[in-house]
């Protein structure tokens, strides 16, 4: 037995030790590696170390015409395709000054709308599972089929959507589109009850999130973390609201905001934002206009003029932000993306601090990051 | 105007008597010949101002249409830059900073302000200070090699969320010319100025944590400087320097020697065969 204090260190005098959490975990959403320093099960420390699914995107923007890029940004959020979509095209649109018809605002909006809806639900069921709940998975995909289905409908591919392009729509929504749509969203919120039935007023679900990773508001601006996070912490800023895009200036909707800013507060308010969108994706089914979905644009665009245009919208994760410098040639020269979870994984070390290594779990679930859009 | 009804009629008697006396009154014959040109000429300009009063109506016509037709009908128009340096913004950062504020523009509704390197984080923190742009919201780096001011470019992007305004901050600096941090202003920008030294191989002095991000730290070169290939490079000589010199790595096709095998050749025909075997016998 070694002399406390003598240097010498057996398993028993150690009081921090160091653990790898990752890449290969199923609850880290991806290839996410956490590198860990914990005191017993408290975790002191926590360093995340991201780039495994780093392919080169914003390289791979600038070899392509501006209108081709757009199935690269299906690559980078592949969950909520449309809204990757939506922010590039309208940096792009900015860029070159085009403006889209109302049809095609209102087609947009429904298909982001629809894509926030299924990536809650996605949401939903994995952070559920991490945290123990079995049930609400099932429950979840068994809606986020019928949306998937409405995708494939529309434009025919389920993730990888591809759906907008600069200036408008490529394709109207096809017969019967409206009415099935329609079908879905009049019968969803009673569906949403049904998951919060199972997990609401759970006490196993409450003793998981209540007071877990709570994040200040002051520190989680001065972080840039944007999206269902930050309006958990009662930071009213939501981009739909601040600087309405689309037809979100046409509609009314209520941005619902938590109090306390822990695990449990953004899961009501992720609950409450799918409830928000089905109000939207109403209202736009029932003003949808008639006419163009494309702007009149000549067939072939010669590049823009040189300079440079930034574009940002309310992804379902947070802020997802396009930033476009043009050299007026037909591909932009450099093509920045502002991705919502890079920003809200780099406070996770602010979060977890002081918390049970089961408690990471729930948090790393709560912060609702893709890989696919830190690494790019 | 007057003259023309009677032109005619002096036309015609002067062309009966014309083969008469041609010769003497050449001043006379002259005139109507005159008078037809000119006659000719007005009525040219006379089409012709119509046809230009026609065309004027036709392009007003057209230009009402067009600004009758709805903005998605029209030509796309791209946003143009306005100088902002009257902006009340830009005057108080003026007003602080002096020189380090090198100009400002206004373009599609964001504003865009040129910074000197050295005061970029004095710069962003009287924003967050005085002025309420708490938000982090983008940082990023853009090359452009051989540009005089400097080859690299930082650009920021701040938000001010109770006015909902946006505001654009750009740093020129040269290779090897390192940008003050302000990941300690904001800590937001302390992962984005590590993509940014990840992706360009901007320094940002007195980073808490200057090391690569989404690339692995053997990583050799900065993948979004114009200059580096598409097809990327191999770093070989980081994982194993025994094997490679510094820099180099694996080349195509000598890894592990394997080559792809050539086609087997076609067995030849038992006739042909025994065609061949009797050749060599003789």
């Amino acid at each position: 037995m070694t002399e406390p204090g003598s240097g010498a260190q057996t398993l028993f005098d150690l009081k921090e030790m160091e653990l790898n959490f990752g890449p290969q975990h199923p609850s880290t959403h991806g290839v996410l590696r956490l590198k860990l320093k914990v005191d017993g099960e408290r975790i002191v420390d926590c360093y995340p170390i991201i780039g495994y699914l780093h392919r080169g995107t914003e390289k791979l923007f600038e070899l392509h015409p501006y209108f081709q890029n757009v199935p690269h940004t299906d690559r980078m959020d592949y969950v909520a395709a449309a809204t990757n979509n939506l922010a590039y095209v309208a940096a792009v649109e900015r860029l070159f000054g085009l403006t889209v018809p109302p049809r095609a605002r209102y087609i947009r909006t429904l298909l982001c709308e629809l894509q926030r809806i299924s990536s809650h639900l996605l949401w939903l069921a994995t952070h559920a599972i991490d945290i123990g709940a079995m049930t609400p998975f099932f429950y979840t995909f068994r809606e986020r089929e019928i949306i998937l289905d409405l995708f494939e409908e529309y434009c025919g591919a389920r993730l990888t959507l591809n759906c907008m392009r600069p200036g408008g729509q490529p394709f109207d929504l096809t017969v019967g589109w409206e009415e099935r749509c329609r079908e879905f969203i009049d019968d969803f919120p009673s569906k949403i009850d049904e998951y919060e039935g199972l997990l609401t007023e759970n006490r196993i679900w409450k003793k998981r999130t209540v007071g877990v990773g709570v994040l200040d508001p002051d520190v989680a601006v001065d972080y840039g973390v944007t999206g269902p996070l930050l309006r958990g912490s009662g930071v009213n800023w939501d981009l739909r609201k601040a600087t309405p895009y689309e037809a979100y200036g046409e509609v009314e909707f209520d941005v619902p905001l938590g109090k306390n800013g822990d695990t449990y507060d953004r899961y009501i308010i992720r609950m409450e934002e799918m409830r928000q969108s089905s109000r939207i994706i109403t209202q736009c089914l029932d003003k949808l206009p008639e006419g163009k979905i494309m702007a009149h644009r000549p067939r072939v665009m010669k590049g823009p003029k040189v300079g440079e245009a930034y574009a940002a919208i309310e992804a379902p994760k947070g802020v997802l932000g396009f930033y476009i410098v043009s050299d007026g040639k037909p591909g932009p020269y450099r093509c920045r993306v502002r991705p919502p979870s890079f920003m809200n994984l780099q406070v996770l070390p602010e979060m977890t601090r002081n918390h049970l290594l089961s408690d990471l779990v729930a948090i790393i679930g709560t912060t609702d990051i893709v890989l696919g859009e830190i690494d790019r | 105007m007057n003259d023309e009804p009677k032109k005619p009629g002096q036309d015609e008697l002067p062309a009966d008597e014309g083969g008469a006396e041609t010769t003497p009154e050449s001043p006379e014959a002259d005139a109507p010949e005159a008078a037809e040109a000119d006659d000719q000429a007005k009525a040219e300009a006379k089409a012709k101002a119509e046809a230009v009063a026609k065309a004027k109506a036709a392009a007003e016509a057209k230009a009402a249409a067009e600004a009758a037709k709805p903005p998605w009908e029209k030509l796309p128009v791209a946003p143009e830059d306005e100088d902002a340096t009257d902006d009340p913004l830009v005057a108080a950062l003026r007003e602080q900073h002096g020189e380090a504020i090198e100009s400002a523009f206004l373009c599609a509704g964001d504003l865009r302000v040129q910074v000197a390197r050295s005061a970029i984080a004095d710069v962003c923190r009287s924003l967050k200070i005085d002025h309420d742009f708490t938000m982090a919201e983008d940082l990023c780096g853009v090359h452009y090699p051989g540009r005089e001011v400097g080859e690299f470019e930082v650009v920021y992007h701040l938000y001010n969320i109770p006015e909902n305004r946006r505001l654009r901050l750009k740093v020129a600096a040269g290779e090897g010319e390192s940008v003050p941090t302000v990941a300690l202003v904001h800590r937001g920008f302390n992962w984005l100025e590590r993509e940014a030294y990840d992706m360009y191989g901007i320094r940002f002095e007195g980073h808490p944590d200057m090391t690569r991000i989404l690339l692995w730290e053997g990583f050799n070169g900065y993948p979004l400087r114009k200059d580096f290939p598409v097809e990327g490079i191999d770093t070989g000589s980081a994982i194993y320097p025994e094997y490679y010199d510094e820099s180099a790595g694996p080349v195509t096709g000598t890894g592990t020697g394997w080559r792809p095998q050539p086609p087997p050749e076609p067995e030849p025909e038992p006739g042909a065969a025994a065609g061949e075997a009797e050749e060599g016998e003789g």
